[in-house]
């Protein structure tokens, strides 16, 4: 017989949140938030735990953006895409962005240290152009206050 | 040239003492205070324009002992930010809000649905809530908050797919009827308000019904905060007494070159130049959850109804297909008219696939996507064809 292995994680989550259906989503935001993503071993682990089926779990996971089913850096960098960032230089913002993490839209560091994404409307259209990191907002971008933002990252 | 100035309102972000307005709900009966949002004429701040007073009244006649009242925090229209900065400065405002509706449907319950772009608020939210219930101690009042985040889905600002968000699901919208009211959040009557609306019944049952109504127009009543951005030396966020026209508005916030305003984000409608003083920014015109986003004439309106689409095409939940379908092929479409691979033509079946799914999509997403693409076609024609 297969042996089951306790995930801690999601034991701690779910006596946290509790293991109804309304619990799912504060426990997956939580282990993104841990993880920075969710894996299948780890949906599956959900679902045994909140007693629903694993499908389920991923049909969820799946529909929300920032529920990560991927691997994921530990500073998540989500450019904002929307009419008033992309009136305001959005493109050269990402540029920067890009030229000194090396790395294209979509992807994650080596050293999984850094993902870049692009998000639609964030909400500082008026401080165009924004994007977050992690949960941060960071707004009325320019190539120079990128580069010092990531700068600081990077010697995190 | 007119020269009436749009008139500034500071009622929203006016700091309230709110235990005098919770004393106040208190010893009211709750169809009072539904009586007293229906003669403010207060009409939903988060876009549609629902007469508040009316779905309190609806919640509170449906006879279950569990009700809820929900907080659509989850502001997701490109180009609305006012909730973002009412939460930020006035959190005690809007659980107030709450607590007036809790009291006026008979609801214990609430929810505050914020999106997850601003999660960095929910330490302060947290401070405030907790100062918030215990003042509701203090009366004696045993209706409680939750506060619930979103994961970056903008269709879960629908209210029936915020439900279905809250309840741990997939945040798909469901059929109407039955409405809220009836079987809102896990089948129970519920009230769904934005957060400015239930701000602005905090401010009715502080200053009364005819307070509210001294400002505004008879279709627009109050003020309300509008998030400005765009090709504008000022951007930023204001309360604006409503019933302004577009020209008012553009002389004020304009930087001498506008060309277009889209009123209502991308789910509203574009209001070309030549149409500036005819038309008013309100439910008698064009109504607004407060985007308002100016274009200059070196801004390519094709490049605006392509960022708009895009992001339709990404935000639409694929439940029906009319949207799902609909928004990839006006996509495609107008990029294939600009590439000249189908002629002018072609942006007429568009504008009709446009209206079809207007008529058949299942919720206001797939519905209102026509409102920019028909706009924006019909009076910049020529932008998106050469």
């Amino acid at each position: 017989m297969e042996t089951i292995i306790e995930n801690e994680l999601v034991r701690e989550l779910a006596n946290k949140h509790g293991r109804t259906r309304e619990s799912l989503i504060p426990i997956l935001q939580d282990m993104v938030v841990h993880n920075r993503f969710l894996s299948k071993q780890d949906m599956v682990d959900v679902a045994r735990e909140l007693d629903m089926s694993a499908a389920d779990v991923f049909g969820t996971a799946t529909f929300y953006s920032f529920l990560d089913t991927e691997p994921r850096g530990k500073y998540i960098i989500r450019i904002c895409k929307t009419i008033s960032c992309a009136m305001k230089g959005k493109n050269d913002i990402l540029a920067t962005i890009q030229e000194i993490l090396k790395l294209n839209l979509g992807e994650t560091s080596p050293d999984k240290k850094f993902s870049l994404l692009e998000a639609n409307c964030i909400g500082w259209c008026h401080k165009a152009p924004a994007m977050l990191i992690n949960d941060t907002p960071y707004t009325e971008l320019t190539p120079e206050k990128v580069t010092e933002i990531l700068r600081e990252y990077i010697k995190k | 040239m007119s020269e009436k100035h749009v008139k500034r309102v500071d009622l929203i972000f006016e700091k309230a003492e709110c235990q005098e307005v919770l004393g106040k709900i208190m010893k009211m009966e709750p169809d009072d205070i539904c009586q007293e949002v229906l003669d403010s004429d207060l009409k939903g701040r988060g876009g549609a324009g629902f007469p508040t007073g009316l779905k309190w009244r609806f919640a509170g006649n449906e006879e279950d002992p569990v009700k809820y009242v929900v907080c659509n925090a989850d502001e997701g229209e490109p180009g609305t930010f006012k909730d973002r900065e009412i939460l930020d400065q006035v959190p005690e405002k809007v659980f107030c809000g709450m607590a007036v509706a809790g009291r006026a449907i008979g609801a214990k319950i609430g929810y505050v649905y914020l999106r997850g772009e601003y999660k960095f608020l929910i330490p302060k939210l947290n401070e405030a809530l907790n100062k918030f219930h215990d003042v509701m101690d203090e009366y004696n009042h045993n209706f409680r908050i939750k506060i619930r985040l979103g994961s970056g889905a903008y269709i879960c600002g629908e209210e029936s797919a915020l439900f279905e968000s809250i309840e741990g699901k997939r945040g798909e919208p469901r059929n109407k009827p039955p409405y809220p009211t009836k079987s809102g959040l896990f089948g129970k009557p519920t009230t769904i308000n934005n957060v400015e609306t239930l701000v602005h019944t905090v401010m009715i049952m502080k200053y009364g019904a005819a307070h509210f109504k001294e400002l505004g127009t008879k279709d627009s009543r109050g003020s309300k905060v509008f998030s400005v951005s765009g090709d504008t030396p000022i951007s930023g966020i204001y309360e604006l007494e409503l019933g302004m026209s577009v020209h008012e508005f553009v002389q004020e916030f304009g930087d001498g070159d506008t060309k277009a305003v889209q009123v209502g984000g991308a789910s509203g409608f574009c209001v070309p130049r030549k149409k500036f003083d005819e038309t008013i920014i309100g439910f008698e015109g064009v109504p607004t959850g407060g985007s308002m986003k100016l274009f200059n004439s070196t801004r390519s309106m094709y490049n605006v109804l392509h960022n708009y689409l895009d992001f339709f095409t990404e935000e639409s939940c694929g439940q029906c297909t009319p949207c799902r379908v609909g928004c990839q092929q006006l996509l495609m479409g107008v990029e294939a008219v600009k590439r000249g691979e189908k002629n002018s033509k072609y942006l007429d079946e568009l504008v009709k696939l446009a209206k079809t799914m207007k008529r058949s999509s299942k919720c206001g997403l797939g519905q209102s996507v026509g409102n920019a693409f028909g706009s924006i076609v019909e009076n910049f024609k020529e932008e998106i064809i050469y």
